[in-house]
């Protein structure tokens, strides 16, 4: 009886097995890119147990400790979109790492930052790196900005709840979108802006590039603000710090702008501007 | 706040404690103005029995320890304060941070809670030691208008109060315009 109410149940218009296998078949080799075969834990809420191994904060003798804790800004100005970054990553307390570079070249137009998950940020961003050249070598032309950060966004949709840790800016140039920044995270959120900080560190970095962001900036000033607004960062989140990591996208392609120690760059920017006027030089 | 509902958006969260020093506090409903009041009271004891007014180090040294005690008891104060005052004797203005586990730090500038994390970089940035009134109010601009920029909440207001040789008082302070993210 369950039977010939199954049969007799389906939607009239349903096509038979043979059509759909097919259909989905095509599906996929339109875009193969979606067809992951990952293994996955035999459990019921994927992000629930991903947490319960891995969140140092609840339990702290949680079996892994992911790679974590990043101060990461891009911002749009008339000269283009600065991208600057710390270079620290740390696994619980441990600092796992002070020269991770955290800017991905995707190509000589497109970079990527990267916050949250060390792993999942290089695996998909490297992914992404994939994708964007197989459409160029399809369509013969450079991905737009807003295409590849598109990409990202629909995969990091499809595994969403699933426990991927992500915070990242896309950021470009493209002939026809011009300079082009864009906001991407884990829960699927893609947003085109002008100013965007991620990462631990974010709301040191926000402070300062806030107080003195215009758009109308020269490219020196930008670099400086950038540069400054990451340092703000590392000294005051123990998650951020090591070295700042500074390019700048203008409209030939991006410019690299240097790997910088922030320890000497902290002691100049107190001893020569008089900031950080609550550190002592002295010992009194 | 109760909830999330607002009783009163001008409530003035700052006590005077004597002629030179004042006591902001943040913290637990009920603890908060009981902690305040009581320190307010001893101070002035203080001073109506030895006919002197306790300087900003020895006004925070006694709040430390009360809040210390406090900690260790069954019922303690989850009070966090910033202690603001100025010595008449070296002619220097004094600002101490200190937060319910009863740690005080004299510090250049300070502040509690979220703000903490936009204000301090700026502060970090734009404070230097010899600036004046003026310069400061900038400052205190700076970072109200950051806290308007980019907290989910809105905070309804400042009140400003400024501690000098004069001795206490409030500061006109024009609430300024609406502020966006860029």
């Amino acid at each position: 009886m369950d039977a010939l109410v199954a049969q007799y149940s389906q939607p009239s218009h349903s096509a038979p097995d043979t059509i759909l296998e097919d259909e989905l078949a095509l599906s996929t080799k339109i875009a193969p890119s979606l067809s992951h075969n990952f293994e996955l834990p035999p459990v019921g809420s994927h992000s629930a147990w991903l947490r319960a191994m891995t969140d140092d904060h609840s339990n702290p003798s949680c079996p892994i400790k992911i790679a974590h804790g990043t101060t990461t800004l891009a911002f749009r100005f008339k000269g283009g979109i600065i991208v600057a970054t710390d270079s620290r990553a740390t696994a619980g307390d441990w600092i796992a790492s002070q020269t991770v570079k955290k800017v991905i070249e995707i190509n000589s137009c497109l970079l990527g930052t990267m916050a949250g998950g060390a792993a999942d940020c290089q695996y998909w961003l490297a992914y992404l790196g994939m994708e964007c050249r197989l459409h160029e070598l399809r369509h013969k032309r450079r991905i737009s900005v807003a295409a590849a950060s598109k990409i990202l966004a629909n995969l990091l949709y499809s595994y969403k709840g699933m426990g991927l840790s992500m915070g990242t800016m896309c950021a470009g140039v493209t002939p026809t979108e011009g300079p082009a920044l864009y906001y991407i995270d884990n829960d699927g959120t893609r947003l085109a802006g002008n100013l965007f900080c991620v990462g631990s560190g974010q709301t040191h970095a926000y402070g300062v590039l806030d107080a003195e962001y215009k758009y109308e900036m020269e490219e020196e000033e930008a670099l400086e603000l950038g540069k400054r607004s990451i340092l703000a960062a590392t000294h005051r989140d123990a998650f951020s710090g090591g070295f700042i990591n500074l390019y700048h996208i203008k409209e030939e392609g991006w410019v690299k702008h240097g790997f910088m120690d922030t320890n000497p760059i902290f002691w100049k920017t107190k001893l020569e501007k008089g900031e950080f006027s609550n550190v002592t030089s002295k010992l009194d | 706040m109760r909830g999330a509902t607002i009783l009163k958006a001008t409530e003035d969260k700052t006590r005077p404690l004597n002629k030179h020093t004042l006591m902001a506090f943040v913290g637990e409903a009920g603890d908060t103005v009981q902690f305040a009041e009581y320190i307010s009271a001893n101070i002035a004891l203080y001073s109506m029995r030895n006919s002197t007014q306790l300087p900003p180090y020895e006004v925070s040294s006694f709040v430390r320890t009360t809040l210390a005690k406090a900690l260790r008891s069954k019922n303690p104060y989850t009070v966090n304060l910033l202690l603001g005052g100025f010595d008449t004797r070296t002619e220097k203005p004094e600002l101490y941070w200190i937060d319910y586990l009863a740690s005080s730090a004299p510090v250049p500038y300070a502040a509690h809670g979220y703000a903490q994390y936009y204000c301090l970089s700026i502060l970090d940035k734009h404070h230097h030691p010899d600036i004046d009134l003026e310069k400061g109010l900038e400052l205190l601009r700076m970072c109200t208008d950051e806290l308007k920029r980019r907290l989910p909440f809105d905070f309804k207001g400042v009140i400003v109060k400024v501690v000098d040789k004069e001795g206490i008082r409030e500061v006109e302070w024009e609430e300024g315009k609406q502020m966006y993210a860029p």
